[in-house]
């Protein structure tokens, strides 16, 4: 069944295309994420489906509702966490998810017991009474990632539900965001600009410049690589690429100091490679492709050569002063 | 307004008060800077004048200002208030408020209610000091007051919302104080007998909203001779222009992505 339908959905801000003729569908239960770099279009899209931003053309259908004629309905099947925090930190954690839990409407029965059951379940029931002010950077995410869940949402919006925090962090959150998969039977969308996050999707679109550039499973994206991908330093790498391009047909890359290519079966393939080189191998390596190795393959650009301008490094400085 | 708006409006009216009671320093400073200007300022031009009979009902210089001045400490808290949003909006709370499905109305009148309330505790917190001053309040003086004040809160927090609802840093708060409350209070006549002015003057205290709100609270507090209109006329003002800035407020609020 699906939940989120974008037909064709654009927005233009001043001129300038954020986000170009969008089209994607997402199914129930599934976790969908949204992966590309800085200024891609991720947040523009996730604000259209949850109401905040009118499309400039096209239609998005959410829970059955369009977005942009049935706010209300859509707004009361969705919960969402931001990019950027949104939580009132001279408050506690209990009172935030009370202050939501009341503008969510929900009933005084069950509002006392499903916020308990939120904060335990994001491990924040004992801290309940403290001020957020002063919790870490991945105690507010959770709190957030709580709160957006607080009133059974049909679907979750996660915009970069990692930003900005360290890496044990981070795997602290996607266990809860597994954890809540199974538990809520919900419906996750995602978005991160962080390759190995988005590997916990079931599918994953890749969005450049406004536009999907690929969608599919994250198993079926690394198809796209033919194969494995082989690392190798020699002594003279212009000679080695010529040698390798003209004996098995392959495109050899060359990246700082290494000579990179892909062949199906990199395992079986390498000892009889090395044999028959002529130019001496140094050092070499097989690795499983990854997304970042997709993004190359479909951009001729690596995701985290972060394009970003100065404006975004300053958000992106303050919103790790927040965090803390 | 259905449940769930209701809802809402008490939630945002929660937060403020929680807010409120938590906020130890705002506390402590909007009590201060009205001491100052009630004792100090008070004290010292009572000295210096001698306003003969220019005060309304034979009183000294600080029992005239008492009133004034907490109009004044309304005035502040209320704008104070209001312009919170703009923080919020800074802060990233107000997304949280905008994608949730309330209406608009709720979210204005929420924080209305909720700011007023707030600029209503601290009008209580200055009539304690009615003893000091040497006014004395009975008890249906208090419950003529109490709503007096709210309902001054609630027109002054309601204009601020408006100034507010389309601020989109704080940058512009320092063009609010000295542009909009310097001005309403320096003409409201808080500090100064607004019935034998120029006619300059007169006339900018008579487009001052805030004169009619101090009006009301010095006739009730001090008695009839100390106002410069009647108590009806200074409530209908009061009242219309709450009522026509909370409905722009509610509008300025639908407009708002
Ligand atoms: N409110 C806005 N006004 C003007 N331009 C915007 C606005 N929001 C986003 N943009 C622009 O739209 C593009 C996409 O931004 P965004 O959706 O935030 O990207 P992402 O979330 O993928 O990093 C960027 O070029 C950004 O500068
Ligand atoms: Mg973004």
């Amino acid at each position: 069944m699906v939940i989120i339908e974008a037909n064709k959905i654009s927005k233009v801000f001043n001129g300038a295309t954020a986000v170009d003729k969008v089209e994607f569908k997402v199914d129930k239960g599934e976790i969908f994420g949204f992966l590309g770099p800085n200024g891609a279009g991720k947040t523009t899209t996730i604000n259209i489906l949850c109401t905040l931003l009118k499309p400039t053309q096209g239609v998005a259908i959410l829970n059955g509702f369009d977005v942009v004629k049935e706010p209300d309905r859509v707004r009361a099947s969705i919960g969402i966490v931001f990019q950027d925090p949104s939580l009132d930190e001279r408050l506690t954690a209990w009172e935030n998810l009370n202050f939501h839990a009341l503008i969510y409407n929900i009933s005084k029965e069950l509002r006392k017991e499903r916020i308990q059951q939120v904060l335990e379940m994001i491990e924040l029931w004992p801290r309940r009474n403290d001020i957020v002010r002063t919790f870490s950077g991945g105690m507010k995410r959770r709190l957030e990632i709580g709160r957006g869940l607080l009133h059974f949402p049909k679907v979750l919006f996660l915009d970069e539900p990692t930003l900005g925090l360290d890496p044990q962090t981070r795997n602290y959150i996607w266990d809860y965001i597994h954890q809540l998969k199974r538990r809520e039977k919900i419906t996750i969308f995602m978005t991160t600009h962080y390759m190995e996050e988005a590997e916990n999707c079931d599918r994953i679109a890749i969005i450049d410049h406004g536009k999907i550039i690929a969608l599919d499973t994250p198993a079926k994206l690394k198809n796209l690589v033919g194969g494995d991908v082989i690392t190798l330093t020699t002594n003279d790498n212009k000679a080695a690429a010529k040698e390798i391009s003209g004996r098995y047909g392959l495109e050899v890359q060359t990246e700082t100091g290494h000579l990179v290519f892909e062949i199906a079966n990199g395992e079986k393939f390498l000892p009889e490679f090395i044999g028959r080189m002529q130019e001496p191998v140094t050092s070499i390596s097989v690795r499983r492709p990854t997304l970042e190795d997709v993004f190359l393959k479909l951009t001729g650009r690596k995701i985290r050569e972060e394009s970003g301008s100065a404006m975004e490094g300053m958000r992106a400085k303050m919103r790790a002063m927040r965090r803390r | 307004m259905n449940m769930v708006n209701l809802r809402a409006i008490y939630s945002i009216w929660l937060r403020d008060i929680i807010r409120y009671r938590r906020d130890r320093s705002r506390l402590i400073s909007s009590v201060a800077q009205p001491a100052l200007f009630l004792f100090v300022f008070g004290t010292g031009l009572s000295q210096g004048l001698a306003i003969q009979g220019g005060l309304g009902g034979g009183n000294n210089y600080i029992t005239f200002i008492y009133p004034g001045i907490i109009g004044m400490t309304i005035l502040f808290t209320s704008i104070f208030s209001a312009i919170s949003i703009v923080w919020d909006r800074e802060f990233g709370f107000f997304k949280e408020v905008m994608v949730a499905p309330i209406s608009r109305a709720a979210v204005a009148i929420g924080k209305a209610v909720g700011g007023s309330t707030v600029a209503m505790l601290q009008g209580i917190i200055i009539l304690f000091f009615a003893p000091l001053i040497g006014v004395s309040l009975s008890i249906p003086q208090l419950f003529l007051v109490l709503p007096l004040m709210f309902l001054i809160a609630f027109a002054l927090t309601s204009l601020g919302i408006v100034v507010a609802a389309r601020m989109a840093t704080m940058e512009g708060f320092q063009m609010v104080m000295n542009f909009l409350v310097m001005p309403l209070f320096l003409l409201s006549g808080a500090m100064f007998p607004i019935t034998k002015l120029p006619g300059w003057l007169k006339g900018l205290t008579i487009i001052d909203p805030l004169t009619y709100g101090v009006d009301a609270l010095r006739i009730i507090m001090l008695g009839p001779k100390a106002g410069a209109y009647s108590l009806v006329s200074d409530l209908t003002i009061v009242t219309v222009f709450g009522a026509a800035m909370i409905v722009l407020a509610v509008f300025m609020f639908k407009g708002t992505e």
